[in-house]
């Protein structure tokens, strides 16, 4: 691999991830260690757990990002699979969707990951919003069999939100290193880098800071979310646009400007993604990621965030 | 030679059976630990008996036998080497007019060996529509001779939308078994009211969710 600016700024990324993750990592086994043997701290060991996911996530990130656009198309082509399947696997279907499904999965999930390798911005803007979007309901109909017109309008747009969230959105995020910005070079990949970091960031310090001083629901019967952890969080994502603003090609004040947008959209994502879940009778999207729940869990604001972030950049910075 | 091929050809099914439905266990009402116990499950396609063989721990899995149907197992010679070989099959033959032996004495017969076994009381695919069919008297058979072995209801969901009768390509869903509080034949209940509370156990496991 070819030392560039871009890769030697992306290791020392991993390396201040894993600082922060090896701080985190000691926090929890000091207070492990605290703790008398026969009363394993219920708290203290999930908290592990997730910091273990995250280093799991970090690795393989990391990963990605060095080996350049193809890992991370691969990564988040993998991620939006994960996600489709435990998104599908709770909606309203029926035998008749039988057709529209197997198309979402094996032709338009990996078709919209091809044409963002391709970076053909006009038919991944529009690959699921227009033609899935029309076509799909088609299938459904002829299909058909038993039963084919039950729930058919909650059919067909559920299956069709599972597309935008889990895959159309969620492929925005390596579709960030398609963009060709005047001055910026090859170096998209910390454009992604920070978009994740700015927003989970953003949301641990609103978990922690609404724990302690949160007061007032933004969503009480949806989500444990307040005003004043949300305050913290944008607050913090604030500043750290402003100190990330060598990852991009943003002015400082835009820098913030991006990442408080980005932080609040995503936000407004995973309360959307928890009224679903809630409305499901659900906790977690699904079990794969220790302590997190499923891969919707984790990406939920990120995925939110993306398209607006990547159109807003386009429209401003784009060539 | 060809017990290894049968180990070959089981985690073959089991690493496809993970990757198409990420299946999982749930173990709701029971611990997963190695006890002799029937597990009943609702039947709704080939996939079925996969799918519980899959997510049961190996150390449970290997004293686990499928009863199955004969006439669809030993219909070739791959069938019958998947029936007999890696389910270890209790293999019935569901049309009474070709029976050589009674079927439940052969069901406790493998009992009284040992294993743990796997039943569709249902005694076939159901496609009905509904959610179960009524059950056949066999489950009720199996536990009044051998009252003392736990009856674990599983539900197996949403292996109707992964691949609905007739299909032939799997929708990658994620899968679940849930396993439910094992159920017992009370002093002197009735056959039916026995059947309807085991088969009410196992709908009790229907996980909630927007179904057409």
């Amino acid at each position: 691999m070819e030392m560039t600016q871009t890769n030697s700024d992306l290791l020392f990324l991993f390396a201040a991830s894993s600082g922060l993750l090896v701080i985190a990592t000691l926090i929890g086994e000091v207070l492990r260690a605290r703790l008398p043997k026969t009363h394993a701290n219920l708290t203290v060991e999930t908290y592990l757990t997730r910091v273990h996911s995250w280093w799991g996530m970090v690795f393989l990130f990391s990963i990605a990002l060095l080996l350049g656009p193809i890992g991370i198309i691969a990564l988040f082509a993998f991620c939006s699979l994960a996600a489709l399947r435990e998104f599908l696997t709770l909606t309203t279907k029926t035998s008749a969707d039988h057709w529209s499904l197997i198309a979402s999965f094996y032709l338009i999930l990996p078709l919209q990951y091809v044409l963002i390798w391709w970076g053909e911005v006009g038919l991944f803007s529009t690959l699921i919003p227009v033609y899935a979007f029309l076509l799909l309901p088609i299938l459904s109909v002829l299909r058909g069999g038993e039963g084919a017109d039950k729930n058919f309008l909650a059919r067909i747009s559920e299956t069709q939100w599972g597309l935008m969230i889990c895959v159309f959105c969620a492929s925005y995020i390596p579709a960030l290193v398609t963009l060709d910005i005047p001055g910026y070079g090859d170096r998209a990949p910390l454009l992604i880098a920070y978009l994740v970091f700015v927003i989970q960031m953003g949301d641990l310090m609103e978990y922690f800071a609404g724990r302690r001083i949160g007061k007032r629901k933004v969503a009480p019967t949806i989500s444990p979310k307040t005003r004043e952890g949300i305050v913290c969080g944008a607050a913090l994502s604030a500043g750290l646009g402003l100190l990330l603003t060598w990852m991009t090609p943003f002015s400082p004040l835009a820098s913030i400007a991006m990442a408080v947008m980005a932080y609040m959209v995503g936000v407004g994502g995973s309360l959307v993604l928890a009224a679903i879940k809630s409305d499901r009778g659900i906790k977690n999207w699904g079990h794969l990621i220790p302590g997190q729940g499923g891969f919707v869990d984790q990406l939920d604001s990120v995925v939110f965030a993306a398209p607006v972030f990547f159109h807003v950049t386009r429209y401003y910075y784009g060539g | 030679m060809r017990s290894f091929a049968a180990s070959i050809v089981g985690q073959l099914l089991i690493f496809f059976a993970q990757f198409i439905t990420a299946a999982r266990a749930d173990w709701r009402g029971i611990e997963p630990v190695r006890r002799q116990r029937v597990y009943y499950a609702n039947h709704s396609s080939n996939a079925d008996l996969p799918l519980i063989w899959t997510v049961l721990p190996a150390a449970l899995r290997r004293d686990t036998r499928a009863v199955a149907a004969a006439d669809y197992w030993l219909k070739n010679k791959l069938r019958a080497f998947i029936g007999r070989d890696v389910f270890h099959g209790v293999l019935i033959d569901r049309r009474a007019e070709h029976r050589t032996d009674d079927p439940i004495a052969k069901i406790v017969e493998a009992l009284d060996e040992g294993s743990s076994i796997i039943i569709f009381p249902e005694g076939g695919r159901n496609r009905s529509g509904d959610p179960l069919m009524p059950f056949k008297a066999g489950l009720y058979n199996i536990a009044t001779q051998r009252p003392e072995i736990d009856l674990v209801p599983c539900w197996i969901d949403n292996i109707a939308h992964i691949m609905p009768t007739g299909e032939v390509i799997p929708v990658p869903l994620a899968c679940t078994v849930t396993f439910g509080a094992p159920v017992h034949v009370r002093d002197e209940e009735s056959k039916d009211t026995f059947l309807t509370r085991a088969s009410d156990a196992l709908l009790d496991l229907i996980p909630a969710r927007g179904d057409a």
